[in-house]
């Protein structure tokens, strides 16, 4: 054991790491603190009393109810659009090899490093000229874009830890296809897969860029509170909807993160 | 009799490389047969072809009389030891032996019954509540044997079974697979690069190079009177020597091949026989291996333990029996 480990850290480096951190989280602790702001005009600082009625007034705005189905139902139904995307694409791509394997791969990965606004104008275009009406269904696809990619790329990883003789072996004791799918596959990229799909529900949950260009009259909840914004009235019911927004998609990416170390020994390294 | 496996001409080409090059073989019901052969000679190629991961090119391949062309390895009565064990990280010891069971629709009483029988049968019971992550590459192997045992196939094969154990454990487990094989009765089929174990547990052994079988035979066979040069240096590390030699020494023609034991060293410079000089001298532990320069030809020779072993550099005089120089038949 090294001695050092336990030597605090030089003073000048605990500063920068604290200004830092309070650069990340100041703001975003701003926003909760003006959920319970007495004054619903302006941001006035430092807020003139501090009350919890807003968190009534939020829960009775249809308008948030609305948003919020609309959110929900897009990120639900992107995600599983992913998950069944991106595993047969992590499938193929990982388990054989063929002529333009890489290409391919880097054509699914591709429009995660798109900005949203250029993968937006495409789709918008492209949903015009096949005369698809802008609905819910324009943004599912939208979102389905990118979140393949988060799926696929945990299930890639997954698929090339675990070893090829497990489904050969799975055959080789009398399995078919999908007893083998069902009893060593899926067992072994179960969890890449859910948290593949937590991470896509969360993107999917907070986008707005490519929301903005796929959807017609709706409105999921971050477009809502762009809209709100330019809007003066009950301001505090916004933070109260980021707060909300925050924990969900808190949530799921710890969740995440916990899983994937979770499954990190090589499966099916048996020497 | 019907054979166990029979290769017709079987080839099995990847591009322009060819992995098994017509290739005929019989396996008969109830042998222990070893497939020697160095990394990349096809020999794990042809278990996967009897296992059905892999098809044939050319050829036809029989199960017991049955053709295997078209039938999933999941329908084949075969079974395999896979070289990394391939034990199902998620299950453990007890599901994952009872796998073979469960895809098959049996009870789960049954099944677990069984599964701790053939755990019994290769001496891991009670280690059923196990992940294969705690067990050690020994048990593993057990574990992977038990598990391929499960469904009572008629062909058991074994890739590279007792590569990644350690030397004591791996003289305990030829022994262990060897008594196995013979008390169920089931043929075993094994792959393998080491000739040693290959020899002293096989019936019969193929050797194979390039994809092509250089000669199938009992142990005694190819150890004794090996059929080319490839086989008489791949297993023992014979003297190959040169038709010239052979003519000069047994008036026969073709390659021969003389097994480092069976030169008799002299010191004895007025003995007669081939005069040679000693250039290297390594100890083995039961025998001392020398070096030896004799008509122009490096030649290894063996001395066992308590015969004196004559200095690095002295001159001697080789003999051997008539019979102990063999001539090989083929050239390559």
């Amino acid at each position: 054991m090294r001695s050092d480990r336990k030597a605090s850290a030089p003073l000048g480096l605990k500063v920068a790491t604290a200004c830092g951190l309070l650069f990340l989280h100041v703001p975003i602790l701003l926003i909760f603190v003006y959920a319970f702001t007495t004054e619903d005009k302006t941001y006035q600082w430092p807020p003139p009393g501090f009350t919890t009625q807003w968190l009534g007034v939020t829960w009775n705005r249809p308008d948030v109810w609305e948003a919020l189905t609309v959110s929900v139902k897009v990120a639900a139904i992107a995600t599983l659009i992913a998950i069944v995307l991106g595993t047969l694409c992590a499938a193929a791509v990982s388990g054989s090899r063929f002529f333009g394997r890489e290409v391919i791969s880097l054509l699914i990965i591709l429009p995660i490093a798109l900005p949203g606004i250029i993968t937006g104008i495409s789709l918008r275009s492209a949903f015009s000229l096949m005369d698809i009406p802008f609905s819910t269904w324009t943004i599912v696809l939208g979102h389905a874009t990118f979140c393949v990619v988060v799926v696929y790329n945990n299930a890639v990883a997954r698929f090339r830890r675990t070893s090829g003789s497990l489904i050969e072996a799975s055959y080789d004791l009398g399995a078919d296809g999908f007893q083998t799918f069902r009893h060593v596959v899926l067992p072994n990229i179960g969890t890449a897969l859910l948290a593949g799909g937590m991470l896509a529900f969360a993107l999917s949950f907070d986008e707005v860029i490519v929301t903005t260009f796929t959807a017609g009259q709706q409105q999921t909840l971050p477009i809502w509170m762009l809209e709100e914004l330019v809007r003066p009235r009950q301001r505090p019911v916004t933070n109260v909807v980021a707060m909300v927004v925050v924990l969900v998609t808190l949530i799921p990416i710890v969740a995440a993160y916990y899983l994937t170390r979770e499954g990190d020994q090589v499966s099916g390294a048996g020497k | 009799m019907i054979a166990a496996v029979s290769f017709e001409n079987v080839s099995r080409h990847f591009g322009s490389v060819k992995a098994v090059d017509s290739v005929d073989l019989e396996v008969q019901p109830g042998e222990f047969f070893a497939m020697l052969g160095p990394s990349g000679s096809g020999k794990t190629t042809c278990l996967r072809l009897i296992a059905g991961f892999e098809h044939p090119t050319a050829g036809a391949i029989s199960i017991f009389g049955e053709r295997a062309e078209g039938v999933p390895p999941y329908r084949r009565n075969v079974n395999t030891v896979f070289q990394d064990y391939a034990l199902f990280p998620h299950m453990n010891v007890l599901d994952n032996v009872a796998y073979g069971l469960k895809v098959k629709g049996v009870s789960k009483t049954e099944r677990i019954r069984t599964a701790e029988d053939a755990l019994a049968l290769v001496r891991l019971p009670g280690y059923g509540t196990r992940k294969p992550g705690q067990l050690s590459g020994g048990q593993r192997q057990r574990v992977a044997l038990a598990r391929a045992l499960i469904n009572r196939p008629k062909v058991l094969l074994l890739d590279e079974p007792l590569g990644a154990l350690d030397l004591k454990l791996r003289e305990n487990m030829q022994e262990e697979l060897k008594a196995l094989q013979k008390s169920l009765g089931i043929t075993f089929i094994f792959v393998t690069h080491d000739q040693g174990e290959a020899l002293s547990m096989a019936d019969r052994v193929a050797v194979f190079n390039d994809g092509r079988i250089m000669q199938v035979g009992t142990p005694q066979d190819i150890y004794t009177r090996p059929a080319s040069r490839f086989v008489a240096d791949f297993v023992g590390s014979s003297n190959v020597v040169p038709p010239d030699f052979v003519k000069r020494h047994c008036q026969r023609d073709g390659w021969g091949s003389l097994r480092p034991e069976a030169i008799r060293v002299s010191t004895q410079a007025n003995g007669t026989g081939i005069p040679a000089r000693v250039v290297s001298v390594s100890y083995i532990g039961a025998a001392t291996r020398l070096g030896l320069d004799a008509e122009g030809l490096r030649l290894h020779a063996t001395v066992p333990a308590g015969v004196t072993v004559p200095e690095r550099g002295a001159d001697v005089v080789l003999s051997f029996g008539a019979n102990a120089l063999h001539v090989m038949e083929a050239d390559a």
